[in-house]
């Protein structure tokens, strides 16, 4: 095993299995009741007794994180780039923006619920709203991070705004765009349980807030571990479509 | 070259007033400006694209000018896997692709060590003696001036005007051997004395 392979995976892996074994040995010798801290041991057998439901849950809160994700790039993309590169849509939509960016999402939330109902498109649409700001924001930054002398060298070729976009402007943007979509998937996350907090009845941040109520502290973390779950799997998704798609970014970062 | 409007006087090329970019110009930038994620080749041939002329026509003539510059070998290797040096000399097939008759280079070799800068500079020369270009060189550096120019336009400081303009006589082909002439110094220390007399004015 090499010095780089135990530093990057196995000295992570120690550190987190030994926080938790710590956590363990540290509920039984406290005696600290069930309701206030449950034990790893008792949250996985919590984990283990609610089998057969979890999967729908967490389907559920997926999908929402998904669908408000795919949302979020589908408008955010293409509204950065109209921002860029018109100045009146500059100055009139970017303003809006950043006034909604500083409302908070959470007390957006219940209104979501009042004009779409009760099902997962009012999930759909918190796990949007913030995931789309940093899409936006990201975006129109790398189209604008071009070097002048790039630039310049497409003017005195006489590129069509097209080829400049199309070979230049996009491709120099892409790392900017990951960033931002890196920080936007785990925003989704949240957005689609702060979505069912507000009024649900599937989900795995309804199922949070329902254990919570009865007490269930152990069904609450169980749940809290799989939201982790959820986050890490689908950023590390995002890290390796970088990778994928623009390898001269990642390596350089090496 | 039009990219900027001149705040005083005007710029011919041919007889004719340029206003706005014109075409049958290369560029040689002080940094390379190489797309990161296009191979050599590629970047060379980024001006074709862009100008809606085939690829595969260029593709020879690309790997005639990679190999001009001594980067034969190296038309597949992306920029991050080349120095500083040889990321600019693809940025000068890059300009020679389109086969300008003008090149205009703003301080090309400003950014690289002295040795790179000295080897780079007889290349020029080579690449020069081979495609007989224009080439309007900007440099800080005196001694590259002489080394490389027919003409030397001498400009002063804050205000940028036109000091003199000096026609070097030495004869070529020039190499590194042409800085240990008499002559060269003389050129040398006479554009040094144009400069430093402008300094002392002040």
């Amino acid at each position: 095993m090499s010095r780089r392979v135990f530093r990057r995976y196995v000295l992570p892996t120690l550190t987190i299995a030994g926080l938790i074994a710590l956590w363990q040995v540290l509920c039984v010798v406290l005696d600290i009741p069930v309701w206030l801290l449950p034990a790893p041991s008792l949250i996985f057998q919590k984990l283990v007794e609610w089998g057969d439901k979890l999967p729908l849950h967490t389907w559920v809160t997926l999908y929402e994180t998904l669908a408000g994700f795919a949302l979020a790039i589908a408008v955010g993309i293409p509204l950065a780039i109209l921002i860029v590169y018109s100045e009146v849509l500059q100055n009139t939509i970017y303003p809006i923006l950043v006034i909604f960016q500083s409302v908070p999402k959470v007390a957006i939330a219940p209104l979501f619920l009042v004009w779409v109902g009760y099902g997962a498109i009012s999930k759909i649409l918190v796990a949007f709203l913030v995931a789309f700001f940093p899409i936006v924001v990201d975006t129109a930054t790398g189209l604008n991070a071009v070097p002048r002398e790039l630039m310049e060298l497409m003017k005195v070729l006489r590129a069509s705004p097209y080829h400049i976009f199309k070979k230049i402007r996009f491709p120099a943007a892409l790392p900017h765009i990951f960033s931002g979509l890196k920080v936007a998937i785990t925003l989704a996350v949240i957005g689609a349980v702060i979505g069912e907090f507000v009024g649900s009845d599937k989900g795995l941040g309804y199922l949070i807030l329902i254990s919570s109520s009865h007490m269930d502290t152990g069904l609450a973390f169980g749940s809290m571990a799989i939201l982790a779950v959820i986050g890490i799997g689908l950023f590390v998704g995002v890290a390796w479509l970088e990778r994928v798609i623009c390898p001269w970014q990642t390596t350089e970062h090496q | 070259m039009g990219l900027i409007p001149a705040t005083r006087g005007s710029i011919h090329f041919r007889d004719q007033l340029v206003t706005e970019p014109i075409q049958d110009v290369g560029m040689v930038f002080q940094s390379p400006v190489l797309l990161p994620w296009r191979s050599v080749l590629d970047n060379v041939l980024l001006p074709i694209e862009v100008m809606n002329r085939s690829r595969r026509e260029h593709a020879p003539a690309a790997l005639e000018l990679i190999d001009l510059v001594g980067l034969s070998g190296f038309e597949n290797k992306m920029p991050r896997e080349l120095s500083g040096g040889m990321q600019q000399r693809a940025s000068i097939c890059r300009a020679l692709i389109t086969n300008p008759s003008l090149l205009l280079m703003d301080e090309p070799f400003g950014a690289l060590d002295a040795m790179t800068r000295e080897e780079l500079g007889v290349e020029l020369m080579r690449i020069w003696d081979e495609k007989r270009k224009t080439v309007v060189f900007v440099t800080h550096s005196i001694p590259e001036a002489v080394l490389l120019a027919d003409r030397v336009v001498v400009f002063t400081a804050r205000p940028g005007r036109v000091a003199e303009i000096i026609e070097v006589k030495l004869p070529r082909p020039r190499g590194l051997e042409t800085e240990f002439a008499a002559e060269f110094k003389e050129y040398v220390d006479r554009i040094r004395a144009i400069i430093y007399a402008q300094k002392v004015r002040r």
